[in-house]
């Protein structure tokens, strides 16, 4: 235990825990979507599966995009050592997002959609959350003052909140027919759009936890060394410009898809790095794989390397011929999403919000063995996923018109190891979050005067 | 040490280059806008707001638990078509389409088909892992 404190909950803790219920929210429907796999038909009357892919796709985004946000504040709050800017703006940005993505759930309960990956809320609803996001930009940019002489995260936080904007604006291009009138250019666009997008939450989770990595090891030379800018620039490069490796099949020009190629083989470079530093990481593993916060980031670094490899596989459009359209897909997304991100962002909440109203020691054994179950069964829920994959891809290359039901049976095994890895893959993570949720609710039920205790965790 | 001024200029370089490429795909897309049916645009915001892509993809994108259908149209017939949206399957819903709006979905159907192919076995690999169609 460190020293006592009396910190109460602030703004950006709010967000965080705002994304745990809806990660909470998310894998049930994941889960519910995994059953309507194998049960066709399942809830077909009153939450059929166009209804609970976005309902778990959109909670799990959310999940992300707002985790990212309270980190990103806690982070530039400690680090500049400042009062923020506008205290109300960050009040309204968390009350626009809150609100927002509730309203979006419930359309969706409705059968009120927009229609559109990733985004299939009805477009008004985007209104509120550019506008929490344009505060949160003036917010930053007043709080932080000066661009110059900062450390990467820096760096990575402000290009990730700009690019955001512009690629969530960039995704509703759509409504103009102009861009809408020929589907291969709405198609081209859409993907430019997201492609980007996904980029810039990045910057914003991997600038958090290079903060957060710092902030262990006590090492603050690594965010100004050279090799650190390096990467930024390469994943900043990536994010411009290598989204066209989603629309390979797609008849849109040719060139998109020569610089995607070009510039996602760029990645190789990280994945380079990762192999040249493997001795040094798993030393340092070792020594801080005590703390919950960097157990979870040294869960990311094995993530982040599976999926790279299979990103830059994706990403020769020889080999992306095969694995498009495909589960394959769903294992990168998936695999980055919930191995990266989502360990990533679990690291910054046990960081942050384990000031505690009650005592953890009964429960670490608990989130312990959820982290083991959690990444246990994600090895298994990518790995059920890559098969199914596999198959579909023999399908759709095989000369024989086998239909589409009989190849789905075919792939059914694999749902069912998809389904149980997930099922339990959810519990691992309830598990983990559980604690650190009862804590931050108690904090704020707890009448005042209570001293609040930091636990290490 | 890359220098604040170096990185300053890589990042308004970068930027420059970002924002050029992006007015450049908005101006120059893909297809000259052709003006299309206003039945079409109706079977386009049918298919948005009934969220058939959570079910279906289009050139390999969407959700997975039914049928790519970019090319169902020249595949399958129209006729074929308008049956199992009327009747729905054990998985699909019955949406009750109006007569009107299964055409409009058609429309929508047939433009998409006439976009292009999505099926990867009309590629070729060439050596240098690119693909030509
Ligand atoms: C809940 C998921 C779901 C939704 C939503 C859905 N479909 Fe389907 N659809 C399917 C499945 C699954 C099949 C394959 C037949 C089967 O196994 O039931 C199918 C088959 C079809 C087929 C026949 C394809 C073929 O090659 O045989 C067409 C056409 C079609 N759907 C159009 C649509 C349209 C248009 C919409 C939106 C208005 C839509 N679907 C919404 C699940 C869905
Ligand atoms: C934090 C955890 C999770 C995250 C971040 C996550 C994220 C995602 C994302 C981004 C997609 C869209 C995939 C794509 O379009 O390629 C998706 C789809 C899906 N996920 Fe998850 N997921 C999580 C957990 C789960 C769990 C535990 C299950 C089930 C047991 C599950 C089941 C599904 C299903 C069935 C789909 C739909 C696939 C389809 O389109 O057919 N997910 N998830």
């Amino acid at each position: 235990m460190e020293q006592l404190n009396t910190e109460k909950i602030t703004t950006p803790k709010l967000f965080i825990l705002s994304g745990l219920f809806l990660v909470v929210f998310g894998l049930l429907f994941g889960i519910v979507g995994a059953f309507q796999y194998i049960i066709p038909g399942l809830f077909k009357e009153y939450l059929s599966f166009e209804k609970v892919r976005p309902l778990h796709v959109s909670s799990v985004i959310f999940w992300i995009i707002i985790t990212a946000v309270g980190g990103t504040w806690t982070y530039i709050l400690e680090y500049t050592q400042k009062k923020i800017y506008s205290s109300i703006l960050i009040k309204i940005q968390l009350i626009l997002f809150v609100f927002t993505f509730i309203a979006i759930l419930i359309s969706y309960f409705f059968g009120v959609f927009g229609g559109r990956e990733y985004w299939e809320f009805p477009p008004l609803l985007a209104l509120p959350i550019v506008l929490g996001w344009v505060l949160f930009i003036i917010n930053f940019i007043k709080t932080i003052k000066t661009i110059k002489h900062h450390p990467v995260y820096v760096w990575m936080w402000f290009t990730g909140t700009v690019f955001f904007l512009f690629t969530f604006l960039e995704s509703y291009l759509w409504i103009f027919p102009y861009f809408r009138n020929n589907v291969v250019n709405d198609m081209t666009i859409q993907w430019k759009s997201y492609g980007s997008m996904v980029g810039s939450w990045n910057m914003l989770i991997y600038g958090c936890s290079i903060y957060l990595m710092d902030k262990i090891s006590g090492n603050k030379a690594y965010a100004r060394s050279n090799i650190a800018f390096a990467l930024y620039f390469t994943g900043l490069f990536n994010l411009m410009f290598n989204w066209g490796h989603h629309i390979y099949v797609l008849p849109t020009h040719n060139f998109i898809k020569h610089i995607s190629y070009l510039v996602s083989m760029t990645e190789l470079f990280i994945i380079g790095r990762i192999i040249y530093k493997w001795n040094s990481t798993l030393s340092e593993a070792k020594k801080n794989f005590y703390r919950s916060s960097y157990r979870f980031l040294a869960a990311a670094d094995v993530w982040i390397f599976l999926n790279l490899l299979l990103a830059i596989m994706m990403s020769i459009p020889a080999i992306n011929l095969y694995t498009h359209g495909t589960h394959i897909t769903v294992a990168h997304t998936m695999g980055t999403t919930i191995g990266i991100n989502t360990m990533l962002l679990l690291a910054i909440a046990y960081e942050t919000l384990s000031n505690s109203c009650i005592s953890f020691e009964p429960y670490k054994k608990l989130m312990k063995s959820g982290y083991w179950i959690a990444n246990f069964s994600l090895f298994i829920f990518w790995i059920s996923l890559i098969i199914a994959g596999i198959l579909k891809s023999k399908w759709q290359m095989s000369t024989e018109q086998i239909p589409f039901a009989e190849m789905k049976e075919m792939l059914k095994p694999y749902f069912y190891s998809f389904l149980i890895a997930g099922t339990v893959l959810a519990t691992g993570l309830i598990m983990v979050i559980y604690p650190l949720v009862k804590n931050q609710v108690l904090c704020i039920l707890n009448t005042e005067g209570k001293q609040i205790e930091k636990t290490e965790l | 040490m890359l220098s604040e001024k170096q990185k300053l200029v890589l990042i308004i370089f970068l930027t420059i280059a970002f924002l050029s490429y992006s007015v450049y795909l908005y101006t120059f897309l893909p297809y000259k806008q052709r003006k299309i049916s206003e039945q079409c645009v109706k079977g386009m915001d049918l298919w948005q707001k009934y969220n058939c892509n959570a079910c279906h993809q289009v050139y390999g994108l969407g959700g997975y638990l039914g049928p790519d259908l970019t090319n169902v149209y020249s595949k399958r017939g129209p006729e074929y078509i308008a049956a199992f949206l009327q009747s729905g399957t054990q998985i699909m819903p019955k949406f009750n389409f109006s007569e009107d709006e299964i055409k409009s979905l058609l429309a929508f159907l047939e433009m998409m088909d006439k976009s292009g192919k999505a099926d990867p076995r009309t590629y070729k690999i060439n050596k240098d892992g690119t693909i030509e169609y």
